[in-house]
């Protein structure tokens, strides 16, 4: 009766989680493929510029009002602490490659590398 | 409704909020979204057994009930997203009949985070891509787990 151990469906099953998986590893490939060492750290609040560094200004910068904690040190960026009770933005660890973001949900905050030189460090005061 | 069946989904959204509780208790391994899911198998198992209104209505409440318990102003948006998304592919998965109820939750389980993932880049913008894959790897996992316990309980249980 169960419709788990019918064959026609079992193989169906098969077939789907193994398309997905492969298409798990397909996007990994593509995204892995485009990425590059970023330059500077953007720091967003609900999808707002605030502020931008470069990824070798060491130092270590409060966001957000202080919810959140940011350091950059040796070329990587990282949220060393932050006000929520999960924690989940400091438990991502820490980002360098262009693209690569931490994301604070509790406070609509991202932390994201982009691209771009490394010198001049804008200043966007949102 | 009969008093019967109103008293069933009431302990299944009853249900299905206690297994969000618990998840919540199990540590996360520190990227947004990878989760097991435990409460969709209250949602397979009310799309199986009672009908696809009944687990749409079960996934729904839960959502809105735990959101508003346990959730923060932002989760509300992105646990409606992902079961909005999730109850959708899994109805219409169920329809076909093509597949066992294993495959319909692992569909459950990665279009849940697509919808979480579609939700963040309409709020946060288009660097979230970069969650995709993993997102679609644990969704997977996440729901082959799911899909075996719910086909268990699917076959196991008679409402009769």
């Amino acid at each position: 009766m169960s419709a788990f151990f019918a064959d026609r469906k079992r193989r169906a099953d098969l077939i789907v989680i193994a398309a997905l998986l492969l298409l798990a590893l397909a996007l990994y490939l593509v995204i892995g493929a485009t990425r590059t060492e970023g330059g500077a750290v953007v720091v967003r609040v609900d999808g707002v510029v605030t502020e931008r560094h470069a990824l070798t200004d060491d130092g270590i910068y409060p966001l957000n009002g202080g919810s959140n904690i940011l350091v950059i040190a040796e070329g990587q960026a990282w949220l060393s602490e932050a006000n929520c009770p999960d924690l989940l933005c400091v438990k991502q660890g820490k980002i360098h490659y262009t693209g690569q973001s931490i994301i604070c949900l509790p406070n609509r905050l991202t932390v994201t590398v982009e691209g771009g030189e490394s010198n001049g460090v804008d200043f966007v005061v949102g | 409704m009969k008093t019967k069946k109103i008293t069933l989904l009431a302990m299944c959204v009853a249900l299905a909020m206690i297994l969000s509780y618990v998840e919540s208790m199990i540590p996360s391994p520190g990227i947004p979204g990878v989760k097991l899911g435990l409460a969709n198998i209250v949602v397979v198992f009310a799309l199986y057994k009672l009908g696809w209104g009944e687990a749409a209505g079960v996934s729904l409440l839960r959502v809105f009930l735990v959101s508003l318990l346990f959730g923060h102003a932002a989760s509300l948006m992105y646990s409606a997203a992902g079961a909005v998304l999730s109850l959708a592919g899994m109805i219409l998965l169920k329809k076909t009949d093509r597949l066992s109820c294993v495959a319909v939750s692992v569909i459950g389980g990665v279009l849940h985070n697509a919808g979480q993932i579609l939700m963040a880049w309409l709020l946060m913008g288009p660097n979230v891509i970069y969650y995709l894959p993993v997102l679609v790897l644990s969704g997977t996992v996440a729901g082959v787990a799911i899909g075996v316990v719910s086909a268990l309980i699917v076959r196991r249980v008679d409402l009769k």
